[in-house]
């Protein structure tokens, strides 16, 4: 096994990944987030915080996921072994609810009593709405009219589970505007209600925050994996839209050197049309969502829109992190069409019975290609971060058109 | 810091009356109407004009100036856009204060420096960006006094006194004070809250004090001036813009901030 590199601990006191991160946003938001960054490190360091924290993702989430050994898929790959890590069979059917359960913890102890969320696919809305169930906290979730459209059955959910749901009609009515909407309903009742943030991004300290309760998959990942095969994977393998799951995977390996990390992220019609979501492939560091990263933008700075068959990925920008590890080249990161992830989302399914979602279905068909590649002894982990119900009708219309 | 902006609230405070900043999208209804609203605001009574320049995700922004933001976009409305409409106000005998209101990523986009020159040499006085406060403003802050610039913080109800304190040291033109919780044009001002803002901050400098966010009406800034330096009226003036043919559109928009005007007079 080779080495380690301890790398500092980021973000630093600013809220920065290098360049990256920070907290560009209006003032009426920056007491809360200062708030929220002690709050937080004060629960980090309170035994009392941590141990509930613990029996609820064992109890209520149902962790630790599976690692599962995939035989089916490594047959009819050749190459790699391929592992598994089973965020899909999780409560609610996706990573989402790890930072959802956490965050709302914080929200408890700052006294905070409505919760806002956005989400894209639905997963993040789900689990946030959940949690708020279970808490019997207020839920209003801000989704976009498109995202409503194409992920009908998670919206049902979230109206089960008592949350209200708020079109969004602006913008590209997706992901991105749904964050807008968000901020502009924190900034209006700030002294009432958090903000839990679905991804690894916005102002700091969310995407140290995010990462930090996802980071529950890269630990339970890198033991699981040294207890099944008693060494490290030769590469990591996730897909990244803002980058949670990613991340999480991604830190529990971070300072092992030989560990490859991979980031998957939507090439939608492919990277050389107007219509896609690859933020590292395509875009340039700037500001969105009161962060510094990469981001999809014209020459002018007005930010475009994405696009990507799944919902989850469908976003113009890029968690801070993620950027700083792709230009300290800690991380790759690789573009995966709609086509191709579709191609992803029936080989899981047809080889291992197991219904990916699009998100992960984009990493699966990376892998499709780069584990044929592969010495027969080189182990690749891949994260499945959620189970594809919620993207059947969208597969089957996709999947006539292309027929 | 600008002078321009200093004599205009001399002039307001020896007049015995609050200053008034409209607010106006360029390119709303389009650029051809912002050159000839601008004007109309100079002779209506504004004492300082803040020109917005619209961004693709403008956070503090309610649906009034969303909308006309989005509209500007639509028209191909860019920060060199912006510069071209001040050169050509001033070129035209504009002599008004104008400040840009814009957001941080088109600006990091064309470059902080050139923005900087380029915005003075076009006769810009200052710049106002909702969501770069005082902790991501090192950089900026030095090339606008480089050049001559004020840059104008945002302070908010929910500022602690630590905040008000490095915003107003940080401060040149003017302080804006954010009179709601919330974006633009939504709710009405917070008045005794704000109230109780604009005396804090005025322990930690003597600059002008301006409240903004939710004044729509001449009682509204009537209110404003009895406490504060500037009244700062957008979303209800946009509206105004909107409502109706872009041909009278300054006509309008001139009636609408003569109206207001007549509200800042002190006792």
């Amino acid at each position: 096994m080779s080495g380690t590199t301890t790398r500092p601990t980021l973000p630093d006191s600013r809220g920065r990944f290098g360049d990256y991160g920070g907290r560009f946003v209006p003032e009426t938001l920056m007491a809360a987030l200062e708030e929220l960054e002690l709050e937080y490190k004060s629960a980090r360091s309170d035994p009392a915080f941590v141990a509930e924290l613990d029996d609820l993702l064992a109890n209520y989430v149902g962790r630790p996921s599976p690692l599962y050994f995939a035989s089916n898929l490594t047959r009819e790959l050749g190459g790699a072994q391929i592992y598994i890590k089973r965020e899909d069979i999780i409560h609610t059917g996706a990573h989402k609810i790890n930072n959802a359960v956490g965050q709302a913890l914080l929200a408890r102890r700052l006294g905070k009593k409505r919760i806002i969320a956005e989400t894209g696919a639905g997963q993040h809305g789900v689990a946030t709405a959940t949690v708020c169930a279970m808490f019997g906290m207020e839920c209003v979730v801000y989704m976009g009219e498109e995202d409503i459209r194409r992920q009908a059955p998670n919206v049902r959910r979230m109206e089960i589970l008592g949350a209200t749901v708020e079109t969004v009609t602006s913008g590209s009515r997706t992901l991105k505007d749904a964050i807008n909407e968000t901020i502009r309903d924190w900034v209006t009742n700030i002294e009432t209600s958090h903000y839990i943030i679905g991804s690894v991004v916005g102002p700091h300290p969310y995407p140290m925050i995010v990462r930090d309760f996802q980071s529950v998959i890269g630990r339970e990942s890198r033991s699981q994996i040294l207890e099944t095969t008693g060494r490290l994977p030769d590469y990591a393998i996730a897909c990244v839209g803002g980058g949670s799951n990613a991340i999480g995977l991604f830190s529990g390996f971070i300072d092992d050197d030989s560990v490859r990390l991979i980031g998957i992220e939507a090439a939608g019609a492919g990277v050389d049309t107007a219509e896609h979501a690859a933020t590292m492939t395509k875009g340039r560091p700037g500001v969105l969502h009161g962060a510094m990263s990469y981001l999809l933008q014209d020459e002018h700075g007005q930010v475009q829109e994405a696009h990507s068959i799944s919902a989850g990925l469908d976003y113009p920008g890029v968690g801070p992190e993620h950027s700083y590890l792709r230009d300290t080249e800690r991380a790759q990161y690789v573009a995966i069409t709609d086509s191709q992830a579709l191609e992803g989302f029936q080989l899981l399914s047809r080889t291992e019975g197991i219904i990916p979602a699009l998100e992960p279905s984009h990493a699966l068909s990376y892998l499709s290609d780069f584990a044929p590649t592969l010495d027969p002894d080189s182990i690749v982990l891949l994260l499945l971060s959620g189970r594809g119900d919620k993207d059947l009708d969208t597969v089957i219309d996709a999947l006539d058109n292309v027929s | 810091m600008s002078e321009r902006l200093n004599s205009a609230f001399q002039r307001a405070r020896d007049e015995r009356r609050a200053a008034l900043i409209p607010f106006v999208t360029i390119g709303y209804p389009s650029v051809e109407a912002t050159l000839k609203i601008v004007p109309e605001l100079e002779a209506a009574g504004a004492d300082v004009i803040e020109l917005g320049i619209p961004f693709s995700d403008p956070l503090a922004e309610g649906p009034t100036i969303q909308k006309s933001s989005q509209h500007a976009l639509e028209l191909g409305v860019s920060s060199e856009t912006a510069i071209t409409v001040a050169r050509e106000l001033r070129n035209a005998g504009v002599t008004v204060p104008m400040v840009f209101m814009g957001y941080y990523n088109p600006i990091l986009s064309y470059g902080v420096e050139r923005y900087c020159k380029d915005s003075a040499e076009a006769g810009i006085d200052g710049f106002i960006i909702p969501d770069l406060p005082t902790e991501e403003n090192t950089e900026l802050k030095a090339l606008t006094e480089k050049y001559g610039l004020s840059l104008i913080p945002l302070v908010a109800l929910t500022s602690p006194d630590r905040r008000l304190e490095e915003a107003c040291a940080n401060a040149s033109g003017f302080i804006y004070c954010v009179g709601v919780l919330g974006v633009t044009g939504v709710a009405e001002t917070a008045f005794d809250r704000v109230h109780g803002l604009v005396d804090e901050v005025r322990r930690h400098t003597s600059l002008p004090v301006g409240v903004g966010f939710g004044i729509r009406a001449p009682d509204d800034v009537r209110k404003v001036s009895a406490f504060a330096d500037a009244a700062i009226v957008g979303s209800a003036l946009v509206d105004v813009i909107g409502a109706g043919p872009e041909e009278t559109s300054a006509e309008r928009a001139g009636a609408f901030v003569r109206e207001l005007a007549a509200g800042t007079r002190v006792g």
